[in-house]
């Protein structure tokens, strides 16, 4: 099964759940967002058509998708812009260290980008002795805490502000005990305003391509990708295959759909548009395959790949909002990390297909309309074909199938199951049973619906 | 064989049936531009006054402000002089920008700059307040609306702005004045 330092998902959930108090905050928060989302959306009467409209406009990218990627290359050359392509995380964050090279600096800004963290290029650059520094708030408080973001639109969403002010006092010289969120972001802000004032290399994600006119729109609420990019000398963005539009005019429906299923805001505060280089300054774009062409030919999940990175999963999920980012052991975490993953490493990821309960939230609230929870349950049919999945689960399985298979076998099961749940509760109330973690085992009914059917039809 | 041909021969074999583009036929209700706008851009934590000019408008934006502070007033049309070969750095202590859009929308209370209108791209960010003066005439209702009005519009940089820089990533308390500028105040001229 997969692991990371030898635990999996369901481990790595015990670590986060150990403290109660904390996943008791983390749950109502991220449902909170959920809310706000569902308020927001509520509010536009068309929201159903434009996420069909959504929908459809990215199936019919990816159907064209080769033809669209030679268009938004030849208009993006034609408007100043050096394009690169790179078949893989490796080539991509060779590309990144060429470019610093090139223009002979050692140091640059970075606003968020997904896609770098799948690649790991933090850590690639570090080791070429590259200081990067990661400029939305969130993202600088996990890259000083040492860790990964948990959430790909709220980083650090698994910290307390206290944590926090912590980390400020160690690195930017707080005082001691002040963890007031106003008072860190003012910190932060004169903080990473000198970097972005004396660095002259930033690299920024990317929202969405535009084939037809070869732009790009980076959307932000802090302003970090911006401050960066329009201060520095090259400005590189990277970005996967799959965020290529057809047209300018469809950044209306997606701008309309992406921040109100994020946050629960009308639009993200800064939406940019990157067409043509500053005058004096280098823009490059950096393509990505990195499995997704892959994933592209993978009938059953290649539409995971219209996703635009909302986490309207994440926030809705009932498993990623109490076992925490963390435990997904992926840059992606939630559900739609779930059925991204497997697709780069069948066997490091096999057990997130399973991080879920199939209650199929996750697909009703994505803006644009990915059977995500179907997804999830196809990944498992297509582990255990593979012979990922671990042995005690699939004979779990098995002895499962064997016994809705065979009335009298199913029948026995019940009557048996109950008779130890009412006389000998003490078999199944106890740790070994992952069932009667955080939660008491309930009364075992007298009768099955079967027999209850069975004398009641009698009766009537 | 390249990264490239080999990229778009993989995905060019990977590629489903061709699909239809759809059209985008949404049609909004109509609406009070002006008051949607007020309420939504007030929501996000921006201010919209009323003036009757945009010498009026100026006057009132400038109030406080002392000589000593950084003030930076765009014309309306900037034809006066190429300034965009400017050092961006250069902007790093101004206090207040006043700039103008010719377009804004209702439903997010965004409006819409292109570098035209900035001088350099970085100053709406980098300037600790930010004041946006536009005609009323200018406020369209959906983003559907404001992408028709931009059309194939050429421009190096275009960018909708809604509302101060924020951040809630301490434990989803709101502050606003991230990066960006601390306030944004939307002027809009009869």
């Amino acid at each position: 099964m997969a692991v990371v330092n030898g635990k999996d998902h369901a481990a790595l959930a015990d670590v986060f759940n150990k403290d109660k108090a904390r996943v008791g905050w983390h749950d109502e928060t991220l449902w909170f967002v959920r809310q706000k989302r569902d308020k927001a959306a509520h509010g536009i009467a068309e929201w159903e058509q434009l996420r069909q409209t959504a929908s459809d406009i990215k199936d019919h990218v990816l159907s064209r998708l080769s033809q669209y990627l030679v268009e938004f290359e030849t208009r993006a050359k034609e408007n100043g812009i050096i394009v690169h392509w790179a078949a893989d995380a490796e080539e991509h964050n060779s590309i990144v260290l060429g470019l610093l090279q090139k223009a002979g600096v050692n140091r640059m800004v970075k606003s968020k980008s997904m896609l770098t963290e799948e690649c790991h290029l933090n850590e690639f650059l570090a080791k070429k002795g590259i200081e990067v520094i990661d400029t939305d708030l969130g993202e600088r408080i996990v890259q000083l805490a040492e860790e990964a973001p948990s959430h790909i639109v709220l980083p650090c969403i698994h910290k307390k502000k206290e944590e926090i002010g912590a980390l400020f006092h160690k690195h930017l010289g707080t005082p001691a005990g002040n963890a007031d969120p106003q008072f860190l972001t003012e910190a932060a802000r004169q903080h990473l305003r000198e970097k972005f004032l004396t660095r002259r290399v930033a690299l920024t994600g990317v929202n969405f391509a535009i084939a037809e006119t070869g732009e790009f729109v980076v959307c932000t609420n802090e302003g970090n990708a911006d401050m960066g990019a329009h201060l520095a000398d090259v400005h590189i963005a990277c970005m996967g295959i799959e965020k290529i539009i057809p047209k300018r005019e469809h950044l209306g429906v997606f701008l309309r759909l992406l921040a109100r299923s994020a946050t629960g805001q009308p639009v993200t505060t800064y939406n940019s548009h990157f067409k043509k280089p500053r005058k004096g300054a280098e823009l490059h774009v950096v393509l990505v395959d990195n499995g997704r062409s892959r994933q592209l030919a993978r009938k059953d999940f290649r539409n995971s790949l219209k996703c635009i990175r909302c986490a309207a999963c994440f926030n809705t999920c009932p498993v990623y909002r109490r076992s925490g980012g963390h435990s997904y052991h992926t840059a992606i975490a939630g559900p739609i990390g779930s059925i991204l993953a497997p697709n780069l490493d069948m066997r490091q990821y096999a057990d997130l297909p399973f991080a879920s309960t199939l209650c199929g939230s996750c697909s009703n609230v994505c803006p644009v309309k990915i059977d995500i929870h179907d997804q999830l349950y196809k990944w498992r049919q297509v582990l255990g074909k593979e012979g990922y999945v671990p042995k005690s689960k699939e004979l779990g399985m098995k002895g499962l199938a064997m016994a809705v298979n065979n009335a009298t076998m199913f029948s026995v099961g019940g009557k048996l199951g109950r008779w130890v749940m009412r006389n000998t509760p003490f078999v199944v109330n106890n740790g070994m049973n992952p069932w009667f973690k955080q939660r008491e085992m309930p009364e075992a009914p007298k009768e099955s619906f079967r027999e209850w059917y069975a004398k009641n039809r009698k009766e009537g | 064989m390249s990264s490239r041909d080999k990229i778009l021969a993989v995905v060019a074999a990977a590629q489903p049936d061709a699909l239809p583009l759809p059209q985008v036929g949404i049609q909004p209700e109509k609406r009070d531009v002006v008051a949607q706008f007020t309420a939504v851009l007030t929501g996000i934590g921006g201010r919209v006054w009323h003036a009757a000019d945009r010498a009026e408008a100026l006057q009132r934006l400038q109030e406080g402000y002392t000589e000593r502070e950084q003030v930076i007033v765009l014309p309306d049309h900037q034809d006066v002089v190429d300034t965009s070969m400017l050092d961006p750095h250069l902007l790093r202590d101004v206090d207040l920008a006043i700039i103008t859009a010719s377009l804004a929308v209702a439903e997010n209370g965004a409006i819409w700059v292109t570098d035209e209108a900035l001088v350099q791209r970085v100053l709406p960010f980098i300037t600790q307040n930010l004041a946006v003066l536009v005609p009323k005439a200018a406020l369209v209702a959906t983003m559907h609306d404001a992408y028709a009005a931009i059309g194939k519009m050429d421009y190096g940089f275009g960018l909708f702005i809604a509302g101060p820089s924020k951040t809630a990533d301490i434990e989803q308390s709101l502050v606003l004045g991230a990066h960006g500028s601390r306030s944004m105040t939307v002027v809009l001229l009869d």
